[in-house]
């Protein structure tokens, strides 16, 4: 039985929505020409919070805790562009989750908006949208006040056959979680069970209400969650 | 002091072996089917003269099946400080452990619980008979093993301990470690566990999550109170999970444990996804508690949740405590 990675599928499948719904209808939220005063981008009053957690939280083997970020650009519309943003991305350790990127949006500047979600420790970030404007990328927003943190949820039991498209659509349909990621175990044969592992991308405070959303469809469908244990970054 | 042990399993045993060591003396062994008692033990009488010849006992109960003829009410009225508590856990009325129990407390004796099933269904009812007794109750060997966890909630103050996570039950622990290493089934698995005596001939108390829920349930009561039994437990157990839940954990850099919560949502057990480099993450029948400190953060202590000498420890730690009080 192998994994198979359905994120290419689902992101393609839902990226007008989710730029819709995350990029495009709302205004940048940090503005980095203006830092704040003690350097982290302003106007967002909740990233010296978000910097200063993860380091309380000892970790056995001295790894950092990754943490989903969000990285709003513009693109001119020319070949190779996405590669050379995505570069200093990879560089910089981040782990990239899901590019939005839609060639028929323009921007009101006649650019392309792409949506990038990475993973990456929160230390890290500051340098890797530094490294980005060094090689000349656009970035206009990173790290909305929605979508900040990852919670990352198993299905487990008969999650083909009760139609994954629909549990996927309906998690979304609560407004507090966009899934960003989607992988799918299923052994051959649909009668054993198998199991699906979503991360979700949860606006701040909203971690539990999107569990919620995620129990109610499990139970409907007779399927098992394995919630990730609340509290310390987890 | 002067310890009585009813329970003569892996448990009893163990305590019954090393209670000399620990500087007591045992005056009375008993199991399901009879007794050992020190038939001239009195008070005042010379310290070497006294206690129960425990290897001669373990060698009639292998050649007969008991440890000896006398009763266990002999036991129960005989002169003991510290009557240890080790049969079998039951659930509901947790009898007979509770009855024992309330005996030696009634006598104004000292109770130390191996037994979960009285302070994890009838915490209340205990405390009531604590209440009006001299003696005292302890209870350390119930959660987790060796691993002091309800001494270390009572040093530190229940009230600055504000929840508690861990990993209580060795034989899941075991279980889903193997699956995620070997990439098993859970049946394949557990046959293996039962070959080497890490999971019994009927595991389902351990899978199923009751044993961790009952451990986590005498968590709640040491830092609510009392006041909580199994059926305010949300159990689940990990017999239905396939490889595959595992394997995609891993994937991921997380792995599944089968957690025990006691927070102010109640008492929760059931599998769930831990970063793989997480301290609850232990492997093996290794056992972990994660207490959440109001002023200290989050602390775990790590070690072995079962087995006769560890869980003897626990057991002769609380004798010690009540000597030394």
């Amino acid at each position: 039985m192998s994994a198979r990675r359905l994120s290419r599928w689902y992101a393609s499948r839902t990226a007008p929505e989710l730029l819709r719904r995350d990029g495009t209808d709302r205004p940048p939220v940090a503005d980095h020409d203006t830092p704040g005063p003690d350097g982290t981008p302003g106007g967002d009053p909740m990233s010296d919070g978000e910097r200063s957690t993860p380091d309380d939280e000892a970790r056995p083997d001295g790894g950092q805790l990754a943490r989903t970020h969000t990285v709003r650009l513009e693109l001119p519309d020319e070949p190779g562009q996405l590669l050379a943003a995505l570069s200093p991305i990879a560089e910089h350790g981040g782990n990239l989750l899901s590019v939005h990127h839609e060639r028929g949006d323009r921007t009101p500047r006649g650019r392309i908006p792409v949506e990038i979600a990475l993973e990456c420790p929160p230390e890290r970030f500051e340098d890797l949208v530094a490294a980005l404007r060094a090689a000349d990328v656009d970035v206009f927003g990173a790290d909305a006040e929605r979508y900040r943190d990852a919670v990352t949820v198993l299905l487990v039991g008969h999650v083909v056959d009760t139609d994954l498209s629909d549990t996927l659509a309906r998690i979304e349909d609560c407004g507090a979680a966009s899934v960003s990621d989607v992988t799918l175990d299923a052994p051959e044969g649909t009668d054993r069970p198998s199991s699906v592992r979503l991360r979700l991308a949860v606006e701040a405070g909203e971690a539990e209400a999107a569990l919620g959303t995620v129990r109610t469809v499990a139970d409907e469908k007779d399927l098992r969650v394995v919630e990730p244990l609340a509290g310390g970054g987890r | 002091m002067r310890v009585a042990v009813v329970g003569a399993g892996a448990v009893g045993r163990s305590v019954a072996e090393l209670a000399g060591d620990y500087g007591h003396e045992v005056v009375g062994v008993a199991d399901s089917a009879g007794a050992v008692v020190d038939g001239v033990a009195r008070e005042g009488r010379r310290e070497d003269e006294a206690g129960v010849d425990v290897a001669a006992a373990f060698d009639r109960k292998a050649r007969t099946g008991s440890v000896g003829e006398a009763s266990v009410e002999s036991l129960l009225s005989g002169p003991y400080d510290v009557l240890v508590e080790a049969t079998p856990t039951t659930l509901g009325d947790a009898q007979p452990g509770f009855g024992h129990a309330r005996r030696a407390l009634e006598r104004d004796r000292h109770v130390v619980l191996a037994n979960k099933g009285p302070v994890a269904e009838r915490y209340d009812d205990l405390q009531e008979l604590v209440a009006d007794s001299a003696g005292e109750l302890r209870f350390d060997a119930t959660v987790a093993g060796a691993i002091p966890a309800v001494a270390t909630v009572d040093s530190m103050g229940p009230e600055r301990v504000e929840a508690v996570r861990g990993v209580l039950n060795g034989t899941a622990n075991f279980v889903l470690s193997r699956m995620a290493a070997e990439g098993l089934g859970y049946e394949h698995v557990l046959a293996e566990a039962q070959e080497l005596g890490v999971a019994e001939s009927d595991p389902s108390f351990d899978v199923e999550g009751t044993d961790a829920a009952l451990k986590c349930v005498i968590l709640a009561n040491v830092l609510r109170g009392g006041g909580v039994t199994l059926s305010d437990a949300d159990v689940a157990g990990i017999t239905d999970l396939p490889p595959s839940a595992l394997s995609l954990a891993a994937e991921d850099g997380r792995t599944v444990r089968l957690i025990g919560e006691v927070t102010d949502d109640g008492v929760h057990v059931g599998p769930r996804l831990v970063p793989a480099d997480d301290p609850l993450a232990v492997s093996g029948t290794r056992n972990v508690v994660q207490l959440e400190t109001t002023d200290a953060g989050q602390m775990e202590l790590s070690g072995r949740g079962a087995g006769g000498p560890e869980t003897a420890s626990a057991v002769l730690a609380d004798v010690d405590r009540l000597a030394a009080e």
